[in-house]
């Protein structure tokens, strides 16, 4: 059988120049590549593992509005009619089906604390009303009686994030991208009008030396050190959230439920199995990846899980596992130009990113482009002061 | 309800957890506690002795005195008058560096916590996948075993067995013994293979005499045996299943001639065992690949130490050698747990242990002789046909697994991510070695990773798991930013 990835001595090739390179192959980067691609650039999309195959391939896949940060809402509501046409697009059905989301609250704070986020949500567009109890439990049969608020939103949804790999994998073969998996950058250097990336060889061989005229990076968790690269100095936090999905079950939810402080994400999917997420935090670092689960907190999640819906008792829990998550100083994601830096841009700290990935892909590979995105980017430059190299002399 | 959310409800750390009450567990936890360690002993069942050595049912006159049943019962005499802390009908789900150990009974959830750590969790049968593999009244000859020796049940009326290993015989006598009937026993390996490993069986003449005790009941009762034979698929007649045979060369391959067929109500198969190293995957310890041992097993000095500092693994699950070698290996690593633990002088350890050793290098040459007649061969992985489940948990064919690799997929996890082959229940205990070994042999590259280690190490119950509670005893972190 055929090599999907072309062999080193291809890609070594004598002086061949790429007009961009994405490094990072998560849905946002592969989303970004795919647009150049099919826009006719020859492009190449790096990554130190295999695709999607951290918070693109591990994270809940759900599409709710619920727990979008209110700024994020028409990227999100953008992101999820992009998931759901996925086979148009991206050529492939990645499971991506819509659902009616609930956010419950179960005490008066909670109360407060829903009304509070669903109106700040909704004055963003998202759909979302109050809806009471009695109506809750008419969406959702078999909710918790003790339910005392909920909100309604009936945009919200899953995919199954697991087959995000394979069909941007597809996708991205098909456009004509050359995919280079495992294959770790070390430095980036400025060489006249390219970029000069230096990359491990998978093979031990010396470093592979790849130019390129536009630099995408897109490395979510592991931005911070990529930015480094390129002399910029910005902290990124890593979120190590706990998902747990159990062994099929019979129907016994059919929407996507949270609560008000959004500690839980809860849906079952088509095969029967339903996966409990909501962003309780385990164990692990950007270098390490994730490493351990932390047994309280799991606990913790099941136990909100089976509060809301008490028929998942009846089920076990099949697997657990950790997907990374990357957050800015003020919460808000990272998209477009590298100031001071001609042809490079970021993105990535995407708060939900999952579910707003292919529009934000598609966001940048417009400004790329040149044409004016249709909806807001998110400037770096308010996270960073210019590269060391260009900066103002600084007295010792 | 006690869980693990009550930290003063923690026991105080031991010196020594271990993690499973096989004759490898059981010998650890006996040695390291006889140096005066405090030694906590887990396990899933409801007593010492593993699958080998496993406990039979009240009543069975005719098993309890198998060598095995007289070996068990006397590792569970020992163990209860040890220091040893038991405790058992504990399934472990998680364990953390440092170490903590996760389990779950039917108490609810509890942690321990000790000071070094040894995993001796043993290995699990492999079936490498065969049309029909997956239907009600095909199950593993391990599986027949269990049956047989704790609850003294027959796998059918009329049974097929096949495979290959010592097993075979085994569970062909046990059948005989308790009364059954068997049809055929299919024997993958050629007899030249049996004859080839002679000399390293004769070093146990008790265990080759026994061997050819069961050959004996076997020519007695007239079953035919049938060397160099695979099954080569089971199919579903009525209230009957007939299973087809199909010959083999050397390596295994399948070739063209006479393809027997016998109606029965049942078939035991097995292809050997795979080292069970869901503890020390899930840690990281560094592991190799070991063909003739069964496939990945967790790297060992000569001590039973892995790469992970205070982290011990020992037994059937460091590579398959049988259950003489890990007795003797299993005090072996009790010894150098303690030593290292500070309860033994490095003289007086190498004096215990070198008397041991000599034993454990002459048992370990007739299990790993054992080992190499049940490996994977290359061959049986290229036999499966497209249209085979590998995966049974969640039906993942062959094909499937072959155009996810079409698609680009370079390692099992991505292989899992695509096609969910390794996500069910089992989480890829079954399939998983044949899945490296597809992708090993689509890809040209041996030998690829295994499935990264996943917690709960067996599927938890949310009822149990989760406890009686409210949802004021529900500890939230503070909420998400809005």
């Amino acid at each position: 059988m055929t090599s999907p990835n072309p062999s080193p001595a291809l890609s070594r090739g004598a002086g061949e120049i790429y007009d961009a390179t994405i490094i990072g192959a998560g849905a946002m980067g592969a989303t970004t590549a795919l647009h150049l691609a099919r826009s006719g650039m020859k492009v190449l999309l790096i990554d130190r593992g295999e695709i999607c195959r951290e918070a693109s391939g591990v994270n809940a896949g759900t599409l709710t509005l619920h727990m979008t940060r209110a700024a994020l809402i028409p990227h999100a509501m953008r992101g999820r009619e992009l998931w759901l046409d996925a086979p148009k697009w991206l050529g492939m059905d990645v499971g991506a089906r819509s659902a009616p989301g609930l956010s419950l609250a179960f005490t008066p704070a909670e109360r407060e604390m829903l009304e509070k986020r669903a109106e700040a949500r909704a004055a963003m567009g998202a759909p979302i009303r109050l809806i009471t109890p009695a109506e809750a439990r008419a969406v959702e049969p078999r909710l918790n009686d003790g339910v005392l608020a909920a909100a309604f939103c009936e945009l919200d949804g899953h995919v199954t994030a697991y087959l995000t790999g394979r069909a941007y994998r597809r996708a991205l073969t098909a456009a004509g991208v050359t995919i280079r998996e495992n294959l770790p950058v070390s430095a980036i250097n400025r060489d006249g009008a390219h970029y000069d990336i230096t990359a491990a060889s998978p093979d031990n061989r010396a470093p592979e030396h790849l130019r390129t005229r536009r630099l995408v990076l897109a490395g979510g968790v592991w931005l911070q050190s990529m930015l480094g690269w390129l002399g910029f100095d910005v902290p990124v936090k890593c979120l190590i959230n706990q998902l747990v999905v159990t062994e099929r079950m019979r129907p016994v939810m059919r929407s996507v439920v949270g609560i008000a402080n959004g500690l839980l994400s809860l849906k079952q999917f088509e095969n029967g199995t339903v996966l409990i997420g909501g962003g309780w935090q385990g164990i692990g670092d950007p270098v390490r990846g994730g490493v351990e689960a932390i047994p309280e907190n799991l606990v913790g999640n099941v136990r909100l899980a089976r509060h809301a819906i008490p028929a998942l008792g009846e089920t076990r829990i099949a697997r657990i596992w950790l997907g990374l998550e990357s957050e800015t100083a003020d919460a808000l994601p990272m998209i477009g130009p590298l100031p001071g830096m001609e042809n490079a841009f970021v993105i990535g700290c995407v708060h939900s990113g999952y579910t707003s990935a292919p529009c934000m892909g598609w966001l940048l590979s417009q400004t790329i482009l040149g044409h004016e995105p249709e909806l807001p980017l998110f400037d770096p430059a308010r996270l960073m002061a210019a590269p060391a190299a260009q900066r103002p002399e600084e007295t010792p | 309800m006690k869980t693990a959310l009550e930290p003063a409800t923690l026991p105080a750390p031991a010196d020594l957890i271990v993690i499973g009450a096989g004759p490898a567990g059981a010998e650890a936890a006996m040695s390291a506690a006889a140096q005066g360690l405090r030694v906590l002993l887990l396990d899933e069942a409801v007593a010492a002795g593993g699958q080998v050595y496993r406990a039979p049912h009240a009543g069975d006159k005719k098993s309890a005195s198998s060598p095995e049943a007289v070996a068990g019962n006397d590792l569970r005499a020992r163990l209860e008058a040890s220091t040893v802390e038991c405790h058992f009908g504990e399934t472990v789900w998680s364990v953390s560096p440092g170490f903590r150990v996760d389990s779950l009974s039917a108490q609810g959830t509890r942690s321990w916590h000790g000071r070094a750590l040894i995993t001796a969790t043993g290995a699990s049968e492999r079936v490498v996948p065969f049309p029909g593999w997956t239907l009600p009244g095909v199950i593993g000859l391990a599986g027949a075993t269990i049956l047989l020796k704790s609850q003294g049940i027959l796998p059918g009326r009329r049974t097929l067995i096949a495979g290959c290993g010592p097993l075979l015989l085994a569970v062909a006598a046990g059948i005989l013994a308790a009364g059954g009937e068997v049809a055929a026993v299919a024997d993958l390996s050629p007899r030249s293979d049996w004859l080839r490993k002679f000399p390293r069986l004769a070093s146990r003449p008790d265990l080759l005499l026994r061997g050819a005790g069961w050959l004996a009941s076997l020519k007695r009762t007239g079953v035919p045996v049938f060397s160099a034979h695979t099954l080569k698929e089971v199919v579903r007649d009525g209230d009957q299943l007939v299973a087809t045979l199909q010959p083999v060369d050397g390596a295994r391959r399948p070739v063209t001639g006479p393809e027997p067929h016998f109606a029965v109500d049942a078939v035991t198969v097995g292809h050997g065992l795979v080292p069970g190293t869901d503890v020390t995957r899930l840690l990281r310890a560094r592991h190799h690949y070991d063909f003739a041992q069964g496939g990945w097993a967790p790297d060992l000095d000569g001590n039973f130490r892995t790469n992970l500092p205070g982290l011990y693994a020992v037994g059937d699950g460091t590579g398959i050698a049988g259950a003489a070698t890990a007795s003797l290996n299993g005090q072996l690593a009790g010894l150098a747990a303690a030593r290292d633990l500070g309860a033994l002088a490095d003289t007086v350890h190498e004096q215990l242990a070198a008397r041991l050793e000599q034993q454990a290098a002459k048992a370990g040459r007739f299990g790993r002789a054992m080992a190499e007649l049940m490996a994977l061969r290359p061959a049986q992985v290229a036999a499966i046909s497209p249209e085979t489940v590998v995966c049974r948990c969640e039906d993942v064919t062959r094909a499937e697994i072959d155009s996810a690799i079409e698609d680009g997929a370079r390692t099992v996890n991505q292989l899992k991510s695509w096609t969910r082959c390794g996500m069910g229940p089992c989480q890829g205990r079954m399939c998983g070695d044949v899945a490296t070994a597809l992708m090993a042999q689509a890809t040209g590259e041996a030998p690829v990773a295994p499935f990264t280690g996943r917690t709960p190490f067996r599927p938890l119950p949310i009822s149990q798991f989760a406890g009686d509670c409210d949802y004021g005893d529900i500890k939230l972190p503070p909420p998400a930013p809005l």
